[in-house]
């Protein structure tokens, strides 16, 4: 049923230039990779201190704010660069598990963040609690799993 | 003498084990992609705040103290997985023209987090609660930023076979830059 959606993406001019080209692909795959770094900063300076370590004199809130624009813009160079490199290869995609498994928890990761999260965190004070331990570990479990399933479509057929 | 070194490093069987695996080496490679993220990306924080860019109002010394220690902890991961990478497949990574840019690099962002801790962060207490740093350190924090980017994109490129010695005829540059040894 998604298969000519698929098929249409890998037919797209844009795909297509990403993939015949010797640079692009590197240059936009290094900048998803420049972002990942950003993100998994801006996510664990926030996730750490749900979880009661790191920077623990600063309130949850006040380094959530911080956080918030680098992980905005974190996760849109990443959104875009990786709509990219999918339409260089989305058939490959397709049929692809760890792709599959990527971008059903994608979705699944940032409405965490978006909601749960960010109202957990917009609250938070100078303690951690049994409630902002299992946010940050559930926030990190997600990530990690978009992370890993999206090096690991490299890395299967 | 090196290159025969490493020829040799590569053959033995943990090596050639390694570099055949179905999973052990693709999960080596995924740890040390993966662990940027703590790595790199608390360095990051840390280098932004001593930009003046994030968290301005937490004291810089909070920042490296508290901050830093998991950067510490990625870096070793880093490193340890990083080498047993290079262990996998020795001679390749020697002659690889990205690994020898991204290894000088890693010598540069050392020395300059060497240069940083000696030198003006030795005075935070001077400084540290300001909202914009000293020239000093948001220097060390751009130089800190540039080379790390620098370093993930030349590894990224590693896995290129662009510069390959094995890939001859390469231009003249190519072969003094890799060190590749050509047959006559």
């Amino acid at each position: 049923m998604l298969l000519p959606v698929f098929e249409w993406c890998d037919a797209t001019a844009l795909g297509a230039a990403v993939r015949n080209s010797l640079w692009l692909f590197p240059v936009i795959e290094s900048v998803h990779l420049l972002g990942l770094s950003v993100l998994g900063g801006a996510l664990l300076v926030v996730d750490l201190r749900l979880l009661g370590v790191g920077l623990k004199k600063q309130t949850i809130a006040e380094l959530a704010g911080q956080m918030r624009p680098w992980l905005l813009g974190a996760v849109s160079v990443m959104g875009v660069t990786g709509f990219l490199l999918f339409l260089s290869e989305s058939i490959k995609c397709y049929y692809n598990d760890a792709f599959w498994l990527k971008i059903e928890t994608l979705p699944v990761a940032l409405l965490f963040s978006f909601t749960v999260r960010a109202r957990v965190a917009g609250a938070g004070g100078l303690d951690a609690s049994l409630r902002t331990r299992i946010v940050g570990a559930i926030s990190i479990a997600l990530w990690f799993t978009v992370a890993a399933a999206g090096r690991w479509i490299g890395f299967s057929g | 003498m090196i290159l025969s070194f490493l020829e040799w490093l590569g053959s033995t069987p943990w090596s050639v084990a390694l570099l055949e695996s179905l999973y052990a080496w693709p999960l080596l490679e995924s740890t040390h992609v993966l662990s940027l993220g703590l790595f790199v990306g608390t360095a990051v924080m840390n280098d932004l705040r001593l930009l003046g860019w994030t968290m301005d109002r937490v004291p810089v010394a909070e920042v490296t103290g508290r901050l830093l220690p998991w950067t510490r902890v990625g870096f070793v991961v880093m490193v340890i997985s990083g080498l047993l990478i290079f262990y996998s497949n020795p001679v390749r990574y020697y002659q690889n023209i990205f690994f020898r840019v991204k290894v000088v690099l890693l010598i540069v962002a050392g020395l300059n987090a060497f240069v940083f801790h000696r030198g003006v962060h030795r005075r935070v207490a001077e400084w540290g609660l300001d909202a914009l740093p000293p020239r000093e350190a948001r220097i060390a924090g751009a130089v800190s930023l540039v080379a790390w980017a620098l370093i993930v994109v030349t590894g990224r490129m590693i896995a290129y076979n662009w510069f390959d010695c094995s890939l001859q005829p390469q231009p003249d540059w190519v072969n003094w830059a890799a060190g590749c040894v050509i047959q006559p």
